[in-house]
């Protein structure tokens, strides 16, 4: 079964070990629909420490921690001694000195919560670090593929958006390589890494032709700065050419899941129809965000 | 000063012969046998290389203003560590080196370390801002050996040419770390597969070469001479090859890190491996040491560059750039380059010694009765593993902490004194 300290990315992990995640998530969705209260980490704290602010990610893993039982604390950069200056190591050693049991970090620099993990005792769970990986985004992303399909095995996943700067795409490849999918990466050039063909997917610029037998559509959040640093010319542009409409998603799979990781920019990744039809599984999303950060917490701090 | 007798050692410059070497007053006396001569010390060099003593032209000293990194003694000390007998210091320090006042501090900062020789280079513009030339005719007189905006590259085509050409004046070396900041960006590795697998932002290889390849069409237009500083890409070899073919008066050098290491080793976000310009691929590395072998490559330099355990301990992208150099460069050369088969001992010296001494215009040393007594001993044989705690001088930012190397200094003496 899985059990290490930390989760810190799906790069280095088994499909044995994101399997077991998968696995124990099923009953974890259950008692967490079903409204009921567990224990399995009664006694446990559970800090979040954000360097970048999500709401969503936040409570989802606060969620999660409380229906299991946990105490939570949350560390906000803006209201601590982050912000005199207390660096990410120190902060860390902190927290053990407060017994915390697992800290969830978010971090706009990649590897920091390698950083972080090398120098504290408590469990540490990467909630997103920089470019690199946001793994519990990506377990919650195969747990709906799951539930949808019975299986990842097979399955043709195309991310289509900002792949150059996106830890969701990262994650998403690394895990559906493992599990014997085909993933398919779609984007402008400035858009995409060097050499992400070797993560282990296919590459297009076509998203028509990528989104041919596709299983799974999943749009990836493209954030204005980029437009701004010149990566592409205009939103507009970008709709019209990488866009997630209607008339492409019902004309080329049309029974295709839709996801996204969200905060969705309507009328960018996806068409506001797209994101509200019956395809899409950004709701159900959220729902199981909560349910696998339950099962990863479990499985790293629970019943020790 | 006592006199010095290294016996039976393989005697390295231009050529390789076994003789013993007698040191005094500062000086090689006699080389060949000595077994007559009765010295205060006696080395036996058996299996042992004696050779010039190792001229670096490009360190990072980081006094005055860093010391928290490294001072002046600290790293003229672990330079005499490694076999450098001579090192050329950058000026960005705070202040940045480029008045005469600041060239006397360093100068005499070395002098009062007695460790190995130091040597100022100074800024091209004046507060290393990249806008007015400083007063190159003057610094030189006080004692720098080059200028160089190291760190803080002159991005201004127009400035960059002015500096070229008043040098060329008073034949001065500007050496330039070629970096076009607009393409390297907030870039931290190369860009390339493995900063996509570690999602760490790239530096496209062609900031660099864009740079070299901007200073050897300003040196070539104005028949001035230009050194490239810590070449790392196959690209930037090839620009310089083809300007030497052209008669360009270009020189340029690498560091050891760039034959002899990839970035794979930023994928554990080891911050020592946070290098500028960045490790790159084995494919470049294979170009480097091709460049050496071809002489297109005229130096190795250290970019030996400390800093304090905090500053590098912390999240990759808020890492200083550098690893230091002194103490493991000349066994990296031998591992990767001599024992190989690349290149042999003569031309290693050429590269580690004799070439930066003449682009410095510094003293050659030949291991010759009458020469001065700057050598160093260097055991082949000898395999050892780098352990960055044990290494002198305050830095302890090594790349190499760990890796096991073929050949080590054995003894290094400056001025006919035995300093290690």
């Amino acid at each position: 079964m899985f059990r290490k300290k930390d989760l810190l990315g799906l790069k280095d992990m088994t499909a044995e070990d994101i399997t077991d995640i998968l696995d124990r998530t099923v009953s974890m969705k259950e008692a967490f629909v079903g409204g009921r209260q567990l224990d399995r980490l009664s006694g446990k704290c559970v800090a979040t420490l954000f360097y970048e602010n999500s709401t969503r990610t936040r409570n989802s893993f606060e969620t999660a921690a409380r229906v299991l039982g946990a105490r939570t604390m949350s560390i906000s950069v803006a209201t601590s001694s982050v912000q005199k200056g207390e660096s990410l190591i120190d902060t860390g050693k902190t927290l053990d000195a407060l017994r915390t049991d697992a800290i969830v970090i978010r971090h706009s620099m990649a590897g920091a919560p390698d950083l972080l993990a090398a120098n504290v005792r408590a469990s540490v769970i990467n909630a997103g670090d920089g470019m690199n990986e946001h793994p519990t985004q990506s377990l919650l992303d195969l747990f709906t593929m799951r539930e949808k399909f019975g299986t990842i095995k097979g399955l043709k996943v195309v991310l289509v958006g900002d792949v150059k700067h996106s830890r969701v795409a990262r994650s998403n490849i690394w895990a559906l390589s493992k599990l014997g999918a085909e993933a398919v990466v779609v984007a402008p050039y400035t858009l995409l890494p060097r050499g992400v063909e070797e993560l282990g997917c296919e590459v297009s610029t076509d998203i028509e032709e990528a989104m041919i037998g596709a299983n799974v559509v999943m749009g990836l959040r493209i954030q204005r700065e980029r437009q701004k640093a010149g990566l592409f010319p205009s939103l507009a542009e970008y709709n019209a050419e990488f866009g997630i409409t209607a008339d492409r998603l019902y004309g080329i799979c049309e029974n295709a899941l839709v996801m996204h990781p969200g905060p969705v920019n309507r009328g960018v990744e996806l068409s506001g129809d797209v994101a509200d039809s019956p395809n899409s599984a950004i709701n159900e999303q959220v729902t199981n965000g909560v349910a696998v950060r339950m099962a990863v917490m479990d499985m790293l701090i629970g019943g020790r | 000063m006592g006199s010095i007798l290294i016996k039976n050692g393989t005697v390295t410059d231009t050529s390789e012969s076994i003789a013993d070497v007698y040191i005094e007053n500062g000086r090689i006396a006699r080389v060949g046998d000595c077994s007559d001569v009765r010295a205060d010390t006696v080395i036996d060099a058996s299996g042992k290389y004696v050779m010039p003593g190792l001229v670096d032209m490009h360190c990072h000293l980081r006094e005055p203003g860093f010391e928290h990194k490294e001072t002046i003694a600290g790293g003229a000390l672990s330079a005499v560590k490694g076999g450098f007998t001579s090192i050329a210091c950058m000026p960005n320090t705070d202040p940045v080196i480029d008045n005469p006042a600041l060239v006397h501090y360093v100068i005499t900062r070395g002098e009062e370390a007695g460790y190995a020789r130091v040597y100022p280079i100074a800024c091209i513009t004046k507060g290393m801002k990249g806008e007015e030339l400083t007063e190159m005719a003057t610094l030189k007189k006080a004692g720098a050996v080059a200028f160089s905006d190291d760190g803080r590259p002159v991005s201004d085509s127009g400035v960059m040419r002015n500096a070229l050409e008043y040098a060329k004046t008073f034949n001065l070396l500007i050496t330039d770390h070629t970096e076009e900041k607009s393409v390297s960006g907030d870039g931290v590795v190369n860009e390339g597969v493995n900063a996509t697998i570690a999602g760490l932002r790239g530096i496209n290889r062609a900031a660099e070469e864009i740079g070299i390849a901007r200073d050897i069409v300003l040196a070539e237009s104005l028949g001035a001479k230009v050194h490239i500083a810590h070449v790392s890409t196959a690209g930037g070899v090839e620009l310089i090859r083809e300007a030497k073919e052209r008669n360009v008066k270009v020189t340029c050098e690498t560091c050891p890190h760039y034959f002899s290491a990839t970035d794979e080793e930023i994928l554990s976000y080891n911050t020592n491996a946070k290098i500028n310009p960045p490790l790159r691929e084995q494919s470049d590395c294979e170009a480097i040491i091709d460049g050496i072998r071809d002489g297109t490559i005229d130096v190795i330099a250290t970019d030996h560059a400390p800093h304090s355990a905090g500053e590098k301990n912390r999240e990759f992208d808020l890492a200083p750039f550098g690893t230091v150099g002194f103490e493991t460069a000349l066994s990296l050369a031998y591992t990767y380059l001599v024992d190989p088969g690349n290149i042999d001992m003569p031309k290693l010296v050429k590269l580690m010694s004799h070439n930066p001494a003449k682009l410095l215009g510094l003293p050659v040393v030949y291991v010759k009765p009458g020469a001065m007594a700057d050598l160093v001993i260097f055991d082949p044989a000898r395999e050892w593993t780098v352990k960055a705690d044990a290494l002198s001088g305050k830095g302890r930012n090594c790349l190499y902490d760990g890796w096991m190397l073929k050949g080590k200094v054995m003894h290094t003496i400056v001025g006919g004194m035995l300093k290690c």
